[in-house]
Protein backbone atom coordinates (compact mmCIF):
# COMPACT_ATOMS: atom_id res chain seq x y z
CA UNK A 1 0.00 0.00 0.00
CA UNK A 2 3.20 2.48 0.34
CA UNK A 3 3.92 1.53 -3.19
CA UNK A 4 3.62 5.69 -3.94
CA UNK A 5 5.85 7.58 -1.47
CA UNK A 6 8.61 4.38 -1.92
CA UNK A 7 8.85 4.87 -5.86
CA UNK A 8 9.12 8.64 -5.88
CA UNK A 9 12.55 7.64 -3.80
CA UNK A 10 13.76 5.19 -5.88
CA UNK A 11 13.28 7.78 -8.60
CA UNK A 12 14.59 10.45 -6.67
CA UNK A 13 17.56 8.13 -5.61
CA UNK A 14 18.16 6.89 -9.36
CA UNK A 15 18.25 10.84 -11.04
CA UNK A 16 20.81 11.96 -8.53
CA UNK A 17 22.97 8.98 -9.40
CA UNK A 18 22.13 10.00 -13.00
CA UNK A 19 22.62 13.35 -12.73
CA UNK A 20 26.13 12.60 -10.83
CA UNK A 21 27.29 10.66 -13.81
CA UNK A 22 26.22 13.53 -16.36
CA UNK A 23 24.05 10.92 -17.90
CA UNK A 24 20.89 12.34 -19.95
CA UNK A 25 18.38 9.40 -19.12
CA UNK A 26 17.82 6.08 -16.81
CA UNK A 27 17.10 2.95 -18.38
CA UNK A 28 16.64 0.41 -16.39
CA UNK A 29 16.94 0.02 -12.08
CA UNK A 30 17.44 -2.84 -10.82
CA UNK A 31 15.90 -3.05 -7.10
CA UNK A 32 16.73 -6.15 -4.66
CA UNK A 33 13.53 -6.33 -2.39
CA UNK A 34 13.17 -9.11 -0.03
CA UNK A 35 10.10 -10.09 0.35
CA UNK A 36 10.18 -8.82 4.02
CA UNK A 37 9.92 -5.78 2.78
CA UNK A 38 6.17 -5.81 2.57
CA UNK A 39 6.80 -3.79 -0.94
CA UNK A 40 4.23 -5.37 -3.59
CA UNK A 41 6.93 -5.43 -6.22
CA UNK A 42 4.10 -6.04 -8.90
CA UNK A 43 2.54 -2.37 -8.64
CA UNK A 44 5.66 -0.73 -9.57
CA UNK A 45 6.11 0.02 -12.51
CA UNK A 46 2.68 1.24 -12.69
CA UNK A 47 3.21 4.28 -10.30
CA UNK A 48 6.70 4.40 -11.70
CA UNK A 49 5.64 5.20 -15.33
CA UNK A 50 3.09 7.92 -13.61
CA UNK A 51 5.55 9.44 -11.09
CA UNK A 52 8.66 9.38 -13.48
CA UNK A 53 6.88 11.69 -16.24
CA UNK A 54 8.85 14.32 -16.88
CA UNK A 55 11.92 13.02 -15.06
CA UNK A 56 15.17 11.69 -16.14
CA UNK A 57 13.71 8.31 -14.94
CA UNK A 58 10.72 8.90 -17.48
CA UNK A 59 10.55 5.37 -19.78
CA UNK A 60 13.03 3.43 -17.94
CA UNK A 61 12.02 -0.44 -16.47
CA UNK A 62 12.13 -1.36 -13.24
CA UNK A 63 13.94 -4.99 -12.87
CA UNK A 64 12.99 -6.43 -9.25
CA UNK A 65 15.78 -9.19 -7.56
CA UNK A 66 13.22 -10.99 -5.10
CA UNK A 67 15.34 -11.97 -2.37
CA UNK A 68 12.94 -15.50 -0.30
CA UNK A 69 13.70 -14.51 3.59
CA UNK A 70 15.72 -16.97 5.37
CA UNK A 71 16.36 -17.82 9.23
CA UNK A 72 19.38 -19.57 10.52
CA UNK A 73 19.35 -22.42 13.22
CA UNK A 74 20.69 -21.54 16.62
CA UNK A 75 21.77 -25.37 17.09
CA UNK A 76 23.06 -26.60 13.17
CA UNK A 77 23.78 -23.09 11.88
CA UNK A 78 21.37 -24.27 9.01
CA UNK A 79 20.15 -21.17 6.97
CA UNK A 80 16.54 -21.89 5.54
CA UNK A 81 13.02 -20.98 4.64
CA UNK A 82 10.69 -21.19 7.00
CA UNK A 83 7.13 -23.23 7.06
CA UNK A 84 4.10 -21.16 7.53
CA UNK A 85 3.90 -21.61 11.48
CA UNK A 86 6.89 -22.44 12.69
CA UNK A 87 10.86 -21.65 13.32
CA UNK A 88 11.91 -25.23 13.51
CA UNK A 89 14.90 -26.05 11.54
CA UNK A 90 14.09 -28.68 8.84
CA UNK A 91 17.50 -30.30 9.00
CA UNK A 92 17.45 -30.56 13.35
CA UNK A 93 14.77 -29.68 14.57
CA UNK A 94 16.68 -26.78 16.17
CA UNK A 95 15.05 -23.23 16.88
CA UNK A 96 15.77 -20.72 14.31
CA UNK A 97 16.33 -17.18 14.71
CA UNK A 98 15.91 -14.21 12.05
CA UNK A 99 18.43 -13.02 9.78
CA UNK A 100 18.60 -10.07 7.58
CA UNK A 101 18.17 -12.30 4.05
CA UNK A 102 14.93 -11.52 3.00
CA UNK A 103 14.70 -7.76 4.44
CA UNK A 104 16.96 -6.49 1.56
CA UNK A 105 15.34 -3.24 -0.06
CA UNK A 106 17.92 -0.80 -2.30
CA UNK A 107 18.56 0.15 -5.42
CA UNK A 108 21.88 -2.36 -6.82
CA UNK A 109 22.52 -0.56 -10.14
CA UNK A 110 21.00 2.10 -12.81
CA UNK A 111 21.41 1.83 -16.59
CA UNK A 112 22.36 5.00 -18.12
CA UNK A 113 22.61 6.38 -21.08
CA UNK A 114 25.71 9.04 -21.65
CA UNK B 1 22.65 4.92 -31.04
CA UNK B 2 23.72 6.06 -26.94
CA UNK B 3 25.64 4.53 -25.07
CA UNK B 4 24.62 2.61 -22.39
CA UNK B 5 26.82 2.60 -18.73
CA UNK B 6 25.73 0.61 -15.82
CA UNK B 7 26.21 2.65 -12.50
CA UNK B 8 26.20 0.89 -9.53
CA UNK B 9 24.05 2.33 -6.88
CA UNK B 10 24.01 0.04 -3.78
CA UNK B 11 21.78 2.91 -1.70
CA UNK B 12 19.14 1.63 0.61
CA UNK B 13 15.64 2.84 -0.15
CA UNK B 14 14.80 3.82 3.21
CA UNK B 15 17.68 5.90 4.14
CA UNK B 16 16.59 9.07 3.33
CA UNK B 17 13.78 8.15 6.37
CA UNK B 18 15.58 6.35 8.83
CA UNK B 19 17.69 10.18 8.38
CA UNK B 20 15.12 11.82 8.96
CA UNK B 21 13.76 9.74 11.95
CA UNK B 22 17.40 9.78 13.44
CA UNK B 23 17.01 13.45 14.01
CA UNK B 24 13.42 13.79 15.41
CA UNK B 25 14.95 10.96 17.89
CA UNK B 26 17.74 13.00 18.60
CA UNK B 27 15.68 16.06 18.65
CA UNK B 28 12.95 14.70 21.46
CA UNK B 29 16.08 13.33 23.52
CA UNK B 30 17.61 17.06 24.19
CA UNK B 31 13.77 17.62 25.01
CA UNK B 32 13.56 14.86 26.98
CA UNK B 33 11.39 12.93 25.96
CA UNK B 34 11.05 9.43 25.51
CA UNK B 35 9.41 8.50 21.72
CA UNK B 36 7.27 5.00 21.59
CA UNK B 37 6.42 3.90 18.06
CA UNK B 38 2.63 2.04 19.47
CA UNK B 39 1.29 -0.71 16.77
CA UNK B 40 -1.04 -2.80 16.75
CA UNK B 41 -3.97 -4.31 14.12
CA UNK B 42 -7.20 -2.60 14.44
CA UNK B 43 -9.07 -3.26 17.59
CA UNK B 44 -6.49 -4.30 19.33
CA UNK B 45 -6.78 -1.33 22.16
CA UNK B 46 -4.54 0.93 21.08
CA UNK B 47 -5.72 4.15 22.66
CA UNK B 48 -7.42 2.07 25.22
CA UNK B 49 -3.68 0.69 26.02
CA UNK B 50 -2.60 4.33 26.23
CA UNK B 51 -4.98 5.75 28.16
CA UNK B 52 -4.67 2.89 31.30
CA UNK B 53 -0.33 3.34 30.66
CA UNK B 54 -1.09 6.90 30.91
CA UNK B 55 -3.04 7.11 34.63
CA UNK B 56 -0.23 4.94 36.06
CA UNK B 57 2.81 7.33 34.52
CA UNK B 58 3.38 9.77 37.28
CA UNK B 59 5.92 12.05 37.45
CA UNK B 60 6.02 12.06 33.51
CA UNK B 61 3.95 14.02 31.31
CA UNK B 62 2.11 12.10 28.15
CA UNK B 63 1.74 13.50 25.08
CA UNK B 64 0.64 11.27 22.28
CA UNK B 65 0.48 11.44 18.31
CA UNK B 66 -2.98 9.88 17.01
CA UNK B 67 -1.92 8.47 13.78
CA UNK B 68 -5.64 7.45 11.62
CA UNK B 69 -6.54 6.87 8.37
CA UNK B 70 -9.38 9.44 9.06
CA UNK B 71 -11.46 10.33 11.65
CA UNK B 72 -10.46 11.85 15.06
CA UNK B 73 -12.21 10.21 17.53
CA UNK B 74 -9.59 8.94 19.67
CA UNK B 75 -7.74 12.08 19.39
CA UNK B 76 -10.96 13.40 21.25
CA UNK B 77 -11.14 11.32 23.32
CA UNK B 78 -7.86 11.43 24.60
CA UNK B 79 -8.06 15.28 24.66
CA UNK B 80 -11.05 14.93 27.60
CA UNK B 81 -8.98 13.21 29.49
CA UNK B 82 -6.90 16.15 29.47
CA UNK B 83 -4.06 14.45 27.92
CA UNK B 84 -1.88 16.62 24.57
CA UNK B 85 -2.74 14.70 21.42
CA UNK B 86 -2.01 15.96 18.00
CA UNK B 87 -4.23 13.91 15.16
CA UNK B 88 -2.37 13.14 11.82
CA UNK B 89 -4.96 11.33 9.22
CA UNK B 90 -3.38 9.63 6.40
CA UNK B 91 -6.02 9.31 4.17
CA UNK B 92 -5.45 5.92 3.26
CA UNK B 93 -1.67 5.60 3.51
CA UNK B 94 -0.99 2.80 5.99
CA UNK B 95 1.78 3.77 8.03
CA UNK B 96 3.21 6.66 9.63
CA UNK B 97 6.99 7.50 8.08
CA UNK B 98 9.36 9.78 9.56
CA UNK B 99 8.96 12.95 7.69
CA UNK B 100 5.19 13.16 9.07
CA UNK B 101 6.28 12.95 12.43
CA UNK B 102 9.10 15.50 12.43
CA UNK B 103 6.52 17.81 10.93
CA UNK B 104 3.62 16.82 13.52
CA UNK B 105 6.24 17.29 16.25
CA UNK B 106 6.64 21.15 15.25
CA UNK B 107 3.09 21.84 16.45
CA UNK B 108 3.40 20.03 19.85
CA UNK B 109 4.68 22.20 22.75
CA UNK B 110 7.10 20.00 24.63
CA UNK B 111 6.67 22.10 27.90
CA UNK B 112 8.29 18.98 30.65
CA UNK B 113 10.12 16.13 30.26
CA UNK B 114 7.73 13.26 29.31
CA UNK B 115 6.80 10.28 27.14
CA UNK B 116 5.53 10.98 23.39
CA UNK B 117 3.21 7.75 22.05
CA UNK B 118 3.09 7.59 18.62
CA UNK B 119 0.18 5.58 17.86
CA UNK B 120 0.68 4.19 14.42
CA UNK B 121 -1.90 3.04 11.89
CA UNK B 122 -3.52 -0.20 13.10
CA UNK B 123 -1.70 -2.56 10.65
CA UNK B 124 0.77 -5.48 11.26
CA UNK B 125 3.05 -5.27 8.27
CA UNK B 126 3.96 -1.55 6.82
CA UNK B 127 4.50 0.29 10.43
CA UNK B 128 7.00 -1.82 11.24
CA UNK B 129 9.00 -1.16 8.65
CA UNK B 130 9.77 2.80 8.88
CA UNK B 131 10.94 4.00 11.93
CA UNK B 132 9.71 7.06 13.05
CA UNK B 133 12.05 8.67 15.38
CA UNK B 134 11.00 6.42 18.26
CA UNK B 135 13.05 5.36 20.98
CA UNK B 136 10.90 1.59 21.16
CA UNK B 137 8.63 0.07 19.42
CA UNK B 138 5.70 -1.07 21.30
CA UNK B 139 3.44 -4.01 19.43
CA UNK B 140 0.19 -4.66 21.27
CA UNK B 141 -1.17 -8.06 20.07
CA UNK B 142 -4.34 -9.78 22.03
CA UNK B 143 -5.89 -13.05 22.99
CA UNK B 144 -8.54 -12.43 20.56
CA UNK B 145 -6.04 -12.33 17.34
CA UNK B 146 -4.90 -16.09 17.72
CA UNK B 147 -1.58 -17.74 18.83
CA UNK B 148 -0.21 -17.29 15.18
CA UNK B 149 0.67 -14.06 15.00
CA UNK B 150 3.67 -14.09 15.32
CA UNK B 151 4.11 -16.91 12.67
CA UNK B 152 2.43 -14.34 10.51
CA UNK B 153 3.70 -11.57 11.11
CA UNK B 154 7.03 -12.09 12.15
CA UNK B 155 9.11 -8.44 11.60
CA UNK B 156 6.16 -6.80 13.88
CA UNK B 157 7.46 -9.41 16.25
CA UNK B 158 11.09 -9.44 15.56
CA UNK B 159 11.43 -5.09 15.51
CA UNK B 160 9.41 -5.26 18.56
CA UNK B 161 10.98 -3.72 22.03
CA UNK B 162 8.15 -4.44 24.32
CA UNK B 163 5.08 -6.49 23.68
CA UNK B 164 2.01 -6.18 25.47
CA UNK B 165 -0.38 -9.02 25.21
CA UNK B 166 -3.91 -7.20 25.92
CA UNK B 167 -7.69 -8.41 26.57
CA UNK B 168 -6.32 -11.42 29.04
CA UNK B 169 -9.69 -11.38 30.83
CA UNK B 170 -10.74 -12.99 28.00
CA UNK B 171 -8.71 -16.50 28.37
CA UNK B 172 -11.48 -17.96 29.76
CA UNK B 173 -13.77 -17.61 26.73
CA UNK B 174 -11.06 -18.09 24.36
CA UNK B 175 -8.47 -20.88 23.05
CA UNK B 176 -5.48 -19.14 22.59
CA UNK B 177 -2.04 -21.08 23.05
CA UNK B 178 -0.16 -19.18 25.08
CA UNK B 179 2.91 -21.42 24.67
CA UNK B 180 2.82 -21.37 20.99
CA UNK B 181 2.41 -17.78 20.94
CA UNK B 182 5.52 -17.28 23.58
CA UNK B 183 7.20 -20.12 21.40
CA UNK B 184 7.36 -18.00 18.31
CA UNK B 185 7.61 -14.19 20.15
CA UNK B 186 11.17 -16.36 21.71
CA UNK B 187 12.02 -17.52 18.10
CA UNK B 188 11.88 -13.81 17.18
CA UNK B 189 12.94 -11.91 19.71
CA UNK B 190 14.77 -13.52 22.41
CA UNK B 191 14.28 -11.01 25.20
CA UNK B 192 11.91 -8.71 24.76
CA UNK B 193 9.53 -7.99 27.51
CA UNK B 194 5.88 -9.30 27.58
CA UNK B 195 3.34 -7.92 29.75
CA UNK B 196 0.18 -9.49 29.52
CA UNK B 197 -2.72 -6.77 30.41
CA UNK B 198 -6.68 -6.05 30.65
CA UNK B 199 -7.99 -2.91 29.29
CA UNK B 200 -11.37 -3.98 30.82
CA UNK B 201 -10.26 -4.68 34.32
CA UNK B 202 -6.76 -2.76 34.35
CA UNK B 203 -4.54 -5.18 35.54
CA UNK B 204 -1.03 -5.06 34.15
CA UNK B 205 -0.74 -1.45 33.61
CA UNK B 206 0.95 -0.24 36.16
CA UNK B 207 4.28 -2.97 35.50
CA UNK B 208 4.41 -1.65 31.80
CA UNK B 209 4.31 1.74 33.19
CA UNK B 210 7.11 1.07 35.41
CA UNK B 211 8.93 -0.52 32.50
CA UNK B 212 8.38 2.79 30.54
CA UNK B 213 9.55 5.14 33.49
CA UNK B 214 12.99 3.09 33.92
CA UNK B 215 13.81 3.34 30.28
CA UNK B 216 12.69 6.85 29.96
CA UNK B 217 14.25 8.01 33.43
CA UNK B 218 17.47 6.81 31.59
CA UNK B 219 16.62 8.18 27.96
CA UNK B 220 19.62 7.56 25.25
CA UNK B 221 19.15 8.45 21.66
CA UNK B 222 18.86 5.62 19.33
CA UNK B 223 20.73 5.20 15.95
CA UNK B 224 18.19 4.23 13.09
CA UNK B 225 21.36 4.63 10.57
CA UNK B 226 20.54 0.21 10.86
CA UNK B 227 17.55 -1.09 11.92
CA UNK B 228 18.57 -4.78 11.38
CA UNK B 229 21.97 -4.65 12.49
CA UNK B 230 22.32 -8.12 14.73
CA UNK B 231 25.67 -9.58 13.86
CA UNK B 232 25.27 -12.83 12.89
CA UNK B 233 28.31 -14.66 11.83
CA UNK B 234 28.09 -17.55 9.13
CA UNK B 235 26.93 -15.64 5.94
CA UNK B 236 26.92 -12.44 4.09
CA UNK B 237 24.05 -10.45 4.68
CA UNK B 238 23.64 -8.18 1.61
CA UNK B 239 21.98 -4.57 3.28
CA UNK B 240 23.09 -1.51 1.35
CA UNK B 241 25.37 0.86 3.16
CA UNK B 242 24.45 4.14 3.60
CA UNK B 243 26.53 6.65 1.02
CA UNK B 244 26.92 9.36 3.71
CA UNK B 245 27.47 11.70 1.24
CA UNK B 246 24.26 13.27 -0.09
CA UNK B 247 22.76 15.93 1.04
CA UNK B 248 19.15 16.27 2.72
CA UNK B 249 16.54 18.62 2.07
CA UNK B 250 14.13 17.86 4.66
CA UNK B 251 13.65 20.85 6.56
Amino acid sequence: MHEYPITEQIIKIAVKHAEDAGASRVKSIKLVVGDYSGFVGDSIQMYFDIISEGTKCEGAVVKIQHVKPKIKCTSCGELFERELLSFDCPKCGGQGEPTDIGKEFYIESIEVEE
Amino acid sequence: MHDVKKINVMENIHDENDHIASHVNEDMTENGIFVMNVMGAPGVGKTTTLKNIIKNLEGLKPYVIEGDIESDIDTKDLRNLGITTFQINTFGACHLDAPLIHNSVQNIMFDEKGVLFIENIGNLVCPAEFSIGEHVKMLISTVTEGSDKPYKYPLAFENADIIIINKVDLIPYLDFDEDFFMKGVRALNKDVPVFKVSGKTGEGFKEVAAWIKEKAENIKATHHHHEHDHSHDGYEHSHAHHDHNHTHTHE
